[in-house]
Parts: C-alpha cells; structure tokens; sequence
C-alpha cells in the first residue's frame, strides 16, 4: 500500500493542488486585466471607464461574473443544443488548459514537458473549434458568416505564429519553454533576450498574437457593425460569459508565450542585484503585463482592419518574411561561426 | 503500471467509440466532430508511447488544420441524408472490402512480432540515449530519410499548385488595393487646392 500512495496518490494530490492553485490565481488575474483593458480604454478615450462597483471600479469584474451567473441561459430553440453548450466549454478549458505548461519562474510549472512550445501551439490550433461550433450550432446567419471568417483569420495567422516559434527554438535549440527562458541568460540582461536579436519575428509575433486571438484591430469575428457580435449573438449569461473568458485566457495565454519566447521569461532585465533579489515569478508577471498594456493599447488606438486587407496581411506579407527569417536564421546559426572564424 | 493501463483504455475506448460514432451519427457535421475526438485520443495513445512529437503534430495538423477545412465543407454543404441513407447498401460491398483488407494488413502486422521474434528489431530502431524525441526523429527524418521526406514535400507542393491553377481565374476590372502605392502618396498628389470664387464655381467644368 506504501508504494502505490507514494507513485499515485501523492502525486495527484500534488499536481491537483498546483493547477488549482494556478487556476485561482489566473482567474483573478483575468478579472482585474479585465478591467485594466476596459479603464486602458477608457483613459486613451478620455472617459473614466467603469467606476461605481467597489473602489475605483475594483470589483467590477466581479459583479459582471454575478450577473452572469444569475442571467437566465436562453438556448435558440432551432440550435443544436449539444453542440451550442459545448462551444463556450471547449473554448474556456483549452485557454485554461494552455497554462499547464507555462513557467512563470525557474522550476514552478505544472507540466515541465519537453514539446512545451508544440502543445501551446497544439492548443491555440484547437481554439478555433471553439469559434466554429458555436457559430455552426446557433443556426442563424451572422454567427455562422462570423465563424468562417474568424475561422479562416484563425488558420491564417497560425502559419505565421508557427514559423516565429520556429526561428525562436532554432535559437534556443529546445522545445521546452523553460529551456527556452534558460538559453536567454545572458550578461547582457535584457538585450540577450531574444526580442533584439529576432525583433522583426517579435514584430510578427504581436500583430500575430493580435489576430490569432481575435483582438481589435483585428476583431472581425465580433465586428459589430457588420455581424452585430459575431459567432456569440446568440448566446447569453454562463456560456456566453465562458467565451469571454476563454478569450481573455488565450490573451493572456499570448502575453505570457511572448513574454517566454522574447522577453527572457521570469529573467530580471539586469542580472546583478539588487535585480536578481526579485523574484522571477514578479518578473514574469510585469513583462506579461507590459505585453498585455500593449494589447489594450493597440485595441484603443488601432482602427479595425478590412477582412481582405487583414488576409493580405497575414498571406502575403508575415507568412513570405517569417519563411525568409527562418532560412535566415538557421543560415546565420549554421554558418555564423565559420565565417566569423574565418574573417578572424 | 495500473495507471497507464488505466488511461491507456480510456483513450482507446474513447477512441474507438468515437471513430464508430463517426460512421453512425446522423448529423455530417457532428461525424467530423467525432472524428476530431478520435484524433485527440490517438494522440493520447502516442503520448502513452512516449512519442510526443508525433502526438503534437497530429493535433496541429489534422485537427488543427485539416479537420477544420472538412468542417467547412461539411457545413457549407447542403447534404441530404435522406439519399445518403439510400446509397449505403449499394456501397456496403465495396466498403467492407477495404474493411476486410486494413483488417488483414493490421493482423498481419501485429502477427509479424509474434510470428518472427527478430522483425520489430529491425522495425523499431530505439530511441538513442540522451536524446529526445523530437531530436531522434530530426536526425532521421533529416539523415536517412531526406529523400523520402524531399518528395513528400513536392507532392504536398504539386497539390497546392494544381489546386490554385483550378480555381485561379484573372478577372479584368477588379479593382485591387495597392497598399504600397497609398503608402508612397504625398499631399502634393492627393490634393488639389482651387480657389473657388462665389457663384462661379470651378468655372468650365458645369
């Protein structure tokens, strides 16, 4: 009995405790980015954003959540009533399930798995199931018009998303985020991150990020001039406050992978103290919130884009520059030091 | 050992269920939902196998790419199931056919490692130490099998180009946006300023 408890139940126990304990904190996370990207806007728009519920507005997420909770669910009787609540579900416990893996200090992930970068990216691929299902199952014409497009805008940026991890783990020569972090240590600080020496792929990887989660100003999947609110107007109360989630969760699912692959992860910017005192895990957080400020900024300033410039965009001009970047850089990994040597 | 046993028949079974319910569901587009079901759970099984490259892959790939063009076309046709329930006994020869033969080439498969000891030796070359996964199917994939992978690759490229030479057509007068030309503009181009008298207009043009 001694050994079974100590392979089996131990174990469990232990990484049931983690992820609960990631999840808790996540989630409260995403209800104050929440409302960080709403005050961002506000403030860029000059207006006070939410402010009544709580001091400053503190708890407004929360009473959003409540509201929520207690709306009645209205299921469209034409639906096809599986599918329409296994949309908002799917979409949640991906996001949530994308943060198995991320390391948000040395050694403190859930799952330190050696495809680390494959799984995240595994993962943002299933998202768009999510989209699809639920503008598939609402039976009505603009969710379904909005779930082809998103659908194609979702495929699309992959690609390019694809080919900046590929230039990042040529770097770093490892699939695991945490190697990933580690082949970033540098005496240098913050200029051995990768977002300088592979800033045109940082680049990529931002609008990317922008599109593949659905954020303004590349927001076509709700476009609520053209679509009223996309693949989600039919949907109300719980599921429709999971997509929100699930959006939000991907988002910061995004903030935190930029953060892992460009900005050094939980690395302090300088590494001598009184830098290193810090700990990595308030490191990580700041560089994944500066991210997530950029987010909201983009979304405040940025005019949506039009569908067909939007496809341009991602065909015709990330996915020819990422592939030349990957040829690039392997090049210059191959080759570099026997040129220098022989230049020397 | 009792866990993996354990998930191993619940990935299975989930597997095998869903790959059924693939061929029994009503609704085409829940088919590809099952199917994608599938997908996922074979990856489990090669996670178990301890191949996780693979696994990834096939979740990137076909249930990320390809099985999201299927639900397209599924969702984008109008299928009548009524005529499709009426085509299955015309078909069910041929399709237990190719059922008959993948059930032969899996027996034979599976009967190869306990006919003759020596075959999976030779099948399964082992990981070798101190590498991963990923790294140990780079160096074949990229070594001993470059060619085969090359060709894959140009059949894959000959696919795509035929495609788009089936759907390309050029339409004339298709106004395109030139993104670099509205970038390249200066005021002095795009702007003309007249002074416009009143009660004259811009004089000759009326």
């Amino acid at each position: 009995m001694e050994p079974f408890f100590s392979t089996y139940v131990w174990p469990v126990v232990v990484i049931v405790a983690q992820s609960l304990l990631l999840l808790v904190i996540l989630l409260i996370a995403i209800a104050y980015i929440l409302l960080a990207d709403r005050k961002i806007w506000a403030a860029v728009q000059i207006r006070r954003g939410p402010n009544v519920v709580g001091p400053w507005g503190l708890l407004q997420s929360f009473a959003d959540l409540i509201k929520f909770v207690l709306k009645e669910p209205v299921i469209p009787a034409a639906a096809n009533k599986g599918v329409f609540l296994l949309a908002p579900l799917v979409t949640c416990t991906l996001a949530l399930a994308a943060w198995a893996v991320i390391p948000v200090n040395a050694k403190w992930v859930i799952a330190d798995i050696n495809v680390g970068v494959l799984y995240i990216f595994a993962i943002s691929s299933l998202m768009v199931y999510g989209v699809i299902m639920a503008g598939w199952a609402s039976n009505s014409k603009y969710p379904f018009l909005a779930a082809l497009r998103s659908a194609a805008q979702m495929v699309s940026y992959e690609v390019s998303i694809g080919f900046v991890f590929i230039t990042v783990l040529l770097c770093a020569g490892s699939l695991n985020l945490s190697r990933i972090v580690e082949a970033q240590d540098g005496s240098l600080g913050l200029f051995s991150w990768y977002w300088l020496r592979l800033l045109p792929m940082f680049v990529v990887f931002f609008v990317s990020a922008l599109a593949e989660t659905n954020r303004p100003p590349f927001d076509l999947v709700e476009a609520e001039s053209e679509l009223v609110a996309g693949f989600m107007v039919e949907y109300g109360s719980t599921p429709y406050m999971m997509f929100m989630l699930g959006e939000y969760v991907a988002i910061a699912t995004m903030c935190a992978m930029g953060t892992i692959l460009f900005l050094g992860g939980w690395l302090p910017p300088v590494p001598y103290p009184p830098f290193t005192w810090i700990p990595g895990v308030i490191w990580f957080t700041l560089k994944a919130l500066f991210l997530f400020f950029l987010f909201a900024m983009a979304k405040a300033i940025v005019p949506r884009y039009r569908y067909d410039q939007l496809m341009r965009l991602g065909w015709k001009v990330f996915l020819p520059w990422s592939l030349a970047m990957v040829a690039i850089v392997a090049a210059v990994l191959q080759y570099g030091p026997a040129v220098l040597a022989a230049v020397r | 050992m009792v866990v993996q046993a354990l998930f191993f028949y619940l990935f299975a079974g989930i597997c095998v269920a869903s790959a059924f319910m693939v061929i029994a569901a009503r609704n085409p587009v829940h088919s590809v939902l099952y199917l994608i079901l599938a997908f996922v759970n074979a990856a489990g099984l090669f996670v178990m196998m301890g191949a996780e490259f693979l696994a990834m892959i096939l979740v990137v790939v076909y249930v990320g790419a390809v099985a999201v063009l299927f639900l397209f076309v599924v969702m984008m046709l109008d299928v009548d199931f009524a005529s499709l329930r009426q085509g299955v006994l015309q078909y069910l020869p041929i399709g237990a056919l190719i059922g008959g033969i993948f059930l032969a080439e899996l027996l034979l498969v599976v009967g190869a490692w306990t006919i003759g000891p020596g075959v999976p030796k030779a099948v399964a070359a082992p990981i070798p130490a101190g590498t991963s996964n990923t790294e140990a199917i780079g160096l074949v994939l990229y070594t001993r099998y470059a060619y085969f992978f090359e060709a894959a690759g140009f059949i894959l490229l000959v696919a795509m180009v035929g495609a788009i030479v089936l759907t390309l057509q050029h339409r004339a007068r298709v106004r395109r946006q030139d993104i670099a030309r509205q970038v390249a503009r200066t005021p002095a181009q795009a702007v003309e300023l007249r002074r416009v008298r009143p009660g004259q207009g811009l004089g000759g043009s009326a």
